[in-house]
């Protein structure tokens, strides 16, 4: 018992090396899955009261392309793609100057979708309550920002840890799966731009 | 002969000293702790006590509905002791459960020390069994305005518009929503560990491929959880909008669409029988080769109908809502995607036959409740398929001829295999074996109550005795069949209670297990019971799907056949 045998016999020998995949990043990949599922359930419900409102105002009247805040979330998507292959090569200043245009760029999109909701209640009188088109837009957008502000929250501490020179090579790993939570969270606004404001409109 | 084996020296076998520590201190170790064996038990004491309260709340039903013209409780009551029964059993019963299981097993059967997230694993416990109490708080906080009610009434489904807040005031539907919602995300943190513990800690030689089947099934029960609980938080969510925020989701009065909220609840709904089902498969895989003596006949097949049964059963959910009038089309389609689900579902019994065949049959108690399953599965499978055509459907969908179905699922499939699995990983649990005598008297009288019960059951169904009646009139048949059918819900009643004692009293006069007592070939059984807190004092290498096996016979191990 002194000398330290495994449990089960060692014959790995001539076997490729054993690797697994990260857990970071399949553990993001299954929570990604089950927000697609919540999403989903959300997309298909605007899709499903698309012009049932027994009240105006409609879409129609009152959307309008968000082409610039769009702009913007979608191009952090490059951004933080930057700070993380930067962290990889330990270049901390690349990193911190992705992440903070990323943290940048996703609070302009969060101001535009703020403005827009503003001229929504306060110009057209729509709110959750109004008619079918207000309770799908106000919750499908409103699920979207509020998946943003988490990321948000989350980019930010990054981006002051990488500030205060906390951040390391080692953490590329990490950065990268929060990194994927973001992409996510544009892929889905592609596809509420596509329902909301294409097709809807 | 299995201690004279060299490689069973290896294991550590230091005694864990054990101190007298103060009650609170025992408290904090368990409220804080992250080990995936602690989780998983502390899931499944939740699930037992969740279970007795249910139980209890379908014993005081089996009585208002024992003979005709009763008044029991009031018509009020009745309707809350439904609602709770099933949400309860469904929610804090089943799930946690299964999940405790899963935990427990799960990283012990891959060779691994602990599950890929531990401090989730422990935020999911936490922020289920929260969720829990907050349904049974609802007796106390739920009554609101107008004197409506405390639990909530609204049935395991809440179908809209009863949900609405005209129709539902006070808060007890709130409770309900928000209770189910947190076990929701429970489920989903407990799954995505699950997930992740399977694909990346594996230990070494482990591939996919030679995973015991267990853990097979926990995966794509894993990959069914998220995509079914998210359709339910996302209607839940709705629904808390709906009656706080005044959105019209299913506002029949402002457009909204009272269907729409069964699409989604079933859209959950299905999928989560083969939440619950493929667990209990899970044990059944692990328990009946043992017994038999045989390898599991058909691994790869089996592996194959598991991910089968996951894709199928996402695409059957509408078979809830024939009577709603779907249309040609989606009649076909759901009665088709409904029958064909049968098939791999077939495919494992035919290979649990074919395990059994020609083995060297234990009749242990965990076998024979294995052996039960098979018999009450195929018949809860074929009542599903008569169901699953939509006229026939059309006449018995809400009568006792569904409840009869849907609990031989659960509770002669699921609950029965469950009895099973208690009885085999028990002595790896708690390092005693439970009584034998004792579980053959369980087995017996939970079976034979539970044939009563729910072969009589259907009866009254095709007779036309609708679900969630408060009572029925004399005369119409139903009488004596109700009779039976609670007289059997209180043998099996005394059958649990007789697996309660069991439980309890084995804890400390079973006899010592060691570590092997079943001759078991997977993982789990190479540590000592109870297992220390890391597992494997080593991390351990396979080189087939039955590690022990090799070990035990190193002159003809399952590697050369690879």
């Amino acid at each position: 018992m002194s000398q330290t045998t495994s449990t089960i016999p060692i014959t790995a020998s001539g076997e490729p090396v054993w690797e697994l995949p990260s857990r970071g990043v399949v553990g993001m990949a299954c929570l990604i899955i089950a927000e697609a599922a919540i999403f989903i359930i959300f997309v298909v419900a605007y899709i499903f009261y698309m012009g049932k409102s027994l009240s105006g105002p409609t879409p129609q009247q009152v959307l309008e392309l968000p082409i610039f805040g769009t702009i913007c979330l979608l191009s952090s998507s490059f951004t933080v793609h930057y700070a993380v292959s930067a962290l990889r090569k330990d270049n901390l200043r690349g990193c911190i100057l992705g992440l903070g245009s990323t943290v940048l760029l996703g609070a302009i999109f969060l101001a535009t979708t703020a403005q827009e909701w503003y001229h929504l209640i306060h110009d057209h009188g729509l709110t959750i309550t109004t008619n079918l088109f207000g309770t799908t837009y106000y919750s499908l957008v409103g699920l979207h920002a509020t998946h943003v502000v988490v990321g948000l929250i989350m980019l930010t501490l990054a981006f002051g840890l990488a500030l205060r020179g906390n951040v390391h090579e080692a953490h590329s790993e990490k950065l990268e799966v929060l990194s994927l939570y973001w992409h996510f969270v544009d892929a889905v606004w592609v596809v509420v731009f596509l329902v909301v404001y294409v097709i809807g409109r | 002969m299995a201690n004279a084996n060299p490689v069973w020296e290896a294991i550590d076998e230091t005694p864990t000293t054990r101190p007298r520590r103060l009650v609170l201190e025992v408290v904090h170790d368990w409220v804080t702790t992250v080990d995936h064996k602690k989780i998983g038990l502390m899931y499944i004491a939740y699930a037992l006590i969740f279970l007795v309260i249910a139980g209890i709340e379908a014993m005081l039903i089996r009585i208002q509905l024992a003979v005709p013209n009763n008044h029991f409780v009031s018509p009020q009551v009745f309707n809350r002791l439904f609602t709770m029964h099933g949400t309860t059993m469904v929610f804090f019963v089943g799930m946690p459960i299964l999940f405790g299981f899963g935990n427990y097993l799960v990283p012990l059967m891959i060779g691994a020390r602990d599950m890929a997230f531990p401090r989730l694993n422990a935020f999911s416990f936490w922020i289920s069994a929260f969720g829990g109490i907050l349904l049974y708080f609802s007796y106390i906080g739920g009554s609101g305005l107008y004197g409506a009610g405390s639990a909530p009434d609204i049935g395991w489904f809440a179908y809209a518009p009863l949900t609405a807040k005209v129709f539902s005031p006070g808060h007890s539907t709130d409770y309900w929503t928000l209770a189910v919602f947190l076990s929701g995300i429970g489920s989903v943190g407990t799954a995505l560990n699950i997930v992740t513990t399977t694909l990346c800690l594996r230990c070494k030689g482990m591939k996919l491929s030679r995973m015991p089947l267990l853990v097979w099934l926990y995966l794509v029960q894993g990959g069914l959880v998220f995509v079914a609980v998210g359709p339910l938080t996302a209607a839940q969510i709705m629904l808390l909008l709906d009656r706080y925020l005044g959105s019209h989701f299913f506002d029949t009065q402002a457009g909204g669409s009272a269907v729409l909220w069964m699409h989604f609840f079933w859209i959950f709904g299905h999928p989560e029988v083969y939440v619950l089902v493929l667990p209990a498969f899970a044990f059944v895989n692990e328990i009946v080769p043992v017994f038999s003596r045989k390898a599991i006949f058909g691994y790869p097949a089996m592996v194959a109908a598991s991910v089968g049964i996951g894709f199928i059963s996402l695409s059957v959910w509408a078979h809830h809502m024939f009577t709603v009038g779907l249309g040609a089309a989606g009649n076909t389609f759901f009665v088709f995607a409904t029958m064909v689900i049968s098939v791999p579902t077939g495919i494992k019994i035919f290979n649990w036959l074919a395990t059994i065949w020609g083995g060297k049959i234990i009749f242990a108690v965990p076998m024979m409740f294995c052996v039960a399953f098979l018999f009450q599965f195929l018949i809860a499978g074929l009542t599903g398929i008569m169901l699953s055509a939509a006229p026939f459907d059309w006449q018995l969908s809400a009568s006792y001829f569904v409840i009869a179905h849907f609990h031989y699922v659960l509770v002669g499939a699921i609950l029965t295999a469950l009895f099973g699995a208690f009885y085999y990983w028990y002595p790896k649990v708690t390092g005693r074996m439970m009584n034998e005598t004792l579980g053959k008297w369980h087995f017996w009288l939970f079976i034979i109550g539970f044939h009563l019960t729910f072969d009589f059951m259907h009866i009254p169904g095709l007779l036309g005795m609708p679900r969630r009646i408060y009572t029925y009139e004399a005369g119409r048949g139903w009488d004596n069949l109700n009779l039976i059918v609670s007289i059997g819900g209180f043998v099996q009643a005394i059958g649990i209670l007789i697996f309660v004692y069991n439980l309890i009293r084995s804890r400390t006069q079973g006899d010592i297990a060691g570590h092997d007592p079943w001759d078991a070939w997977t993982l789990e059984w190479a540590v000592p019971s109870p297992p220390p807190s890391y597992n494997f004092a080593v991390e351990p290498t396979v080189n087939s799907r039955r590690p022990l096996w090799d070990l035990k016979h190193p002159e003809d191990p399952d590697s050369d056949y690879e």
